[in-house]
């Protein structure tokens, strides 16, 4: 073992206590320790000057560079209008035909739409806006309440059953409520389904005719084509907000659901919601 | 067994007392639990009355069959023991639910089970956290606070069996806590999720814990309190006041689980931080210098570098530490002149935290040698290394514009791992590695090469988990604060979580290696409690007696 000579350790000071073996040097404090300990509260006391710090009986000491977190925060929302500059004045006068065609307009409408999207309606609808099972799909061109530019700025201010009396009507759980036997929801599957012309059994399509008839025309049409006032859907598309499968439609009709989009007006400026609809409208494709 | 001998066995003294209030108690409970309403408090009741039943079997079984031996002249070592076993246990639980919900976030469909509630992330997280914390933590301070304060008051544990009631009401206390995480009991509050209900038992352990280490060092036979008694007794009181602070709630009703702060708004939010903050300051910064004050001199035979350093420091961290809380609420509802005072005074903590590295570090100065030859020595210094580098970036991410980037990324849970596996965590299995051959009386520890590889395991582990937060954590604050030439986000949320991806992937990598260590190490010592004893007669008597 390369171990010191236990001289060298006598040499040093000890402050005499031993406890357990454990004995303590007696070394005074290391120079750079305590001059590192005073920069730290000469630095907090600086601080102190500058900036608000010790609170009193009627308010603080302000400090004398005379800042404020709230002066700040106006400061750095000023910059970022100024950054936004001339297009979001103008998307403010702006219609929503001119906000698209005009090649400038339409790419601030897009960037803007785009950090409100993902903050906002990704959540529900997916970062690419594809949507999921409850999901509406904002990609393709099957619409629940409209796919014109003021359809979908009208859809995005009020939401979807979330106040708006336009906007309450909900599908009747069929099965749930007792309102359809089991019986007659089965053949009422195979109508729907017939609808897109995926049915093989014509009998029960027959035999659920008179109910499609009596429950689901009110809304869906006697064509299926669906009503977007309502936010209906067309029956006879292969698209499908709760799934294609004959037992997801067995589902919906037993269940009835219907989702629920917030009210981003109550959040969102009439210019954010513009924006937003361009961006949405034009990602689909338009209508 | 040795029952019969020719003098009658001395009971410890209280236990036919804690037998009665266990019976009072578990009676209680089930009192409780009949004309409750409210289902959660009627789960929390028939634990205690669970509890009462086991604890009530087992004190009249040592009662009666003498195992309970009052013996004044011996060191009181078996709660000692029962706590290493305790730690070990802990520590496995609680690092395996951190590698789950670390496998949540990096897998989040996978690792996603809709059907048991109580496997989500929100539920698993605070058992993570308080598993590490509260039962790890918690468990390595009282034992080795225990073996400690004897061998340096050169006094038996004081109070009878109230040892072992704080052992097991401690014990009691985290698994109430960990049944309320997972069923949904919670007051939401960081590092003090408990109810009301269980916040009071706590209460009632923690105070019986006060007076067993009180009392030890008041019947002490050396002329002068050793450092690791002052910070071990610094972390009890500051724990107690701030738990009973944070925790003052109104319950809703007697026999109702749920209460209501007394605080609101940003008072709530700054009585929360002020304990959070220092529930780091004084369970884990605190109670962790105790250990590391005995242990590291101990281990490496040399003395302390500096008495004056233990106290200047010690009084500063004391001092300073209390204050440092509003650094938790940088820019936000929080009045700006007390985010400065949070900010300034955690710049003035960094040289006061550091006297503790400082101490430990050149306390092995003419024993580096040591370093090499020794793995648990070599844990200690990586240990010491660790809080040093914890406790420099604390003070620094507490500045207001540091923080701006910092704040609620990545970077903080990085921050916050490497003081609890660097620090908290090998200090923990280092002072265990020096007790289990001391406590069972071995000679050494089952395997030397084990400890390495537990060493370098873990080593490893830590350094893959915190440069994966830093990198994550960075880049995600610069994402979010990225605006476009235009004036918008560049990011939206989503964008900077996927981005983060590899990172979390890599975390769960270092989260299991350091689990993989604290599972050789359980196995190293389960073999070593295997281990024939060295000289047992020898060791019966110890040292007390020379007094």
């Amino acid at each position: 073992m390369t171990k010191k000579p236990p001289e060298v350790e006598a040499e040093k000071p000890t402050t005499g206590h031993e406890w357990d073996g454990i004995r303590e040097l007696d070394n005074p404090l290391p120079r750079w320790w305590l001059v590192i300990f005073y920069i730290s509260i000469v630095v907090a006391i600086v601080y102190w000057i500058l900036m608000p710090a010790w609170p009193g009986i009627n308010g603080y000491t302000h400090g004398i560079r005379g800042q404020s977190d709230r002066v700040n925060l106006e400061h750095s929302l000023a910059k970022l209008q100024f950054l936004r500059g001339a297009q979001a004045v103008k998307l403010t006068n702006a219609s929503l035909e001119q906000i698209e065609t005009d090649p400038q307009l339409q790419s601030f409408a897009l960037a803007v739409g785009a950090s409100i999207f993902g903050d906002n309606c990704a959540t529900c609808h997916g970062q690419g806006g594809t949507g999921g099972k409850g999901y509406a799909n904002l990609r393709d061109d099957v619409w629940l309440w409209g796919g014109k530019l003021e359809d979908i700025q009208h859809t995005i201010t009020v939401g979807v059953r979330s106040g708006a009396p336009e906007r309450t009507t909900r599908m009747p759980s069929f099965g749930r409520e007792n309102l359809l036997t089991e019986p007659q929801i089965s053949d009422l599957t195979q109508y729907v389904l017939a609808l897109s012309g995926r049915s093989k059994d014509q009998p029960a399509v027959n035999r659920a005719a008179p109910v499609f008839a009596a429950q689901c025309v009110s809304c869906h049409k006697a064509d299926g084509k669906g009503d977007q006032t309502k936010g209906a859907p067309d029956l006879t598309d292969r698209e499908w907000l709760y799934g294609s499968r004959p037992e997801d439609i067995r589902e919906q009709i037993t269940q009835g659901r219907g989702g629920v989009m917030p009210n981003w007006g109550k959040r969102f400026s009439p210019e954010i919601i513009k924006a937003l609809a361009v961006y949405v409208h034009v990602n689909a494709g338009g209508q | 067994m040795t029952t019969h001998t020719q003098n009658p066995v001395r009971l410890l003294p209280g236990s036919e007392l804690l037998l009665a209030l266990v019976a009072a108690g578990g009676l209680l409970s089930i009192l409780a639990a009949g004309f409750s309403h409210d289902h959660l408090f009627r789960l929390q009741a028939y634990v205690f009355a669970g509890a009462a039943v086991i604890f009530g079997f087992a004190l009249t079984a040592g009662i009666s069959g003498g195992t309970l031996k009052y013996e004044p002249d011996r060191y009181m070592d078996g709660v000692i023991r029962a706590g290493v076993i305790a730690t070990m246990f802990w520590a496995v639980i609680g690092m395996l639910v951190g590698v789950v919900i670390a496998c949540q976030l990096a897998w989040p469909t996978i690792f996603y089970f809709p059907e048991a509630g109580w496997l989500n992330f929100g539920r698993l997280r605070p058992l993570h956290t308080s598993g590490v914390i509260f039962a790890f933590g918690g468990n390595a301070l009282i034992c080795t606070s225990f073996w400690v304060v004897q061998r340096t008051c050169r006094a038996r544990l004081a109070g009878g069996i109230l040892p072992w009631f704080v052992f097991w009401g401690y014990q009691m206390f985290i698994a109430l806590a960990a049944l309320g995480y997972v069923t949904g009991i919670t007051q939401g509050r960081e590092y003090a999720e408990p109810e009301w209900i269980v916040d009071l038992w706590l209460t009632v352990v923690w105070v019986a814990y006060l007076l067993v280490f009180l009392g030890t060092i008041w019947k002490r036979k050396e002329p002068h309190i050793y450092v690791a008694n002052w910070f071990y007794l610094a972390f009890i009181v500051t724990v107690a006041v701030l738990h009973l602070v944070n925790n003052a709630a109104l319950p809703v009703g007697p026999l109702n689980h749920r209460a209501y702060s007394l605080f609101s708004g940003v008072q709530d939010a700054l009585t929360q931080w002020w304990y959070g903050h220092n529930a780091v300051g004084f369970f884990l910064t605190a109670g962790f210098l105790g250990i590391m004050y005995y242990f590291v001199p101990k281990r490496a035979e040399k003395p302390v570098f500096s008495y004056r350093l233990s106290i200047v420091h010690f009084w500063a961290l004391i001092f300073i530490y209390i204050w440092a809380g509003p650094h938790h609420l940088h820019y936000t509802a929080l009045p700006q002149w007390a985010q400065t005072l949070g900010m300034t005074f955690s710049i003035m903590l960094w040289m006061p935290s550091w006297g503790g590295m400082i101490n430990g570090l050149m306390t092995l100065s003419g024993a580096w040698d040591k370093v090499r030859t020794d793995p648990v020595i070599r844990m200690m210094v990586v240990s010491l290394a660790f809080y040093g580098m914890s406790t420099f970036e604390g003070p620094l991410m507490s500045i207001r514009e540091v923080n701006s980037l910092s704040h609620y990324t990545d970077w903080t849970i990085g921050h916050v791992h490497s003081g609890a596996l660097g620090w908290v965590g090998f200090i923990s299995f280092g002072a265990i590695y020096c007790m289990v051959p001391w406590l069972w009386k071995k000679e050494k520890m089952f395997s030397n090469t084990l400890i390495e590889w537990h060493f370098w395991i873990a080593t490893s582990g830590i350094l893959l988990y915190i440069a994966a937060m830093w990198v994550s954590g960075i880049m995600e604050g610069l994402m979010w604060r990225a605006y476009t030439d235009q004036g918008f986000l560049a990011f939206s949320f989503i964008e900077t979580v996927s981005a983060k991806h590899i990172e979390f992937i890599i975390r769960v990598l270092g989260g299991a290696m350091f689990l993989g260590g604290a599972l050789i190490m359980v196995y190293n010592i389960w073999r070593t409690i295997r281990m024939p004893s060295t000289a047992p007669q020898a060791e019966a008597r110890p040292a007390l007696a020379a007094a």
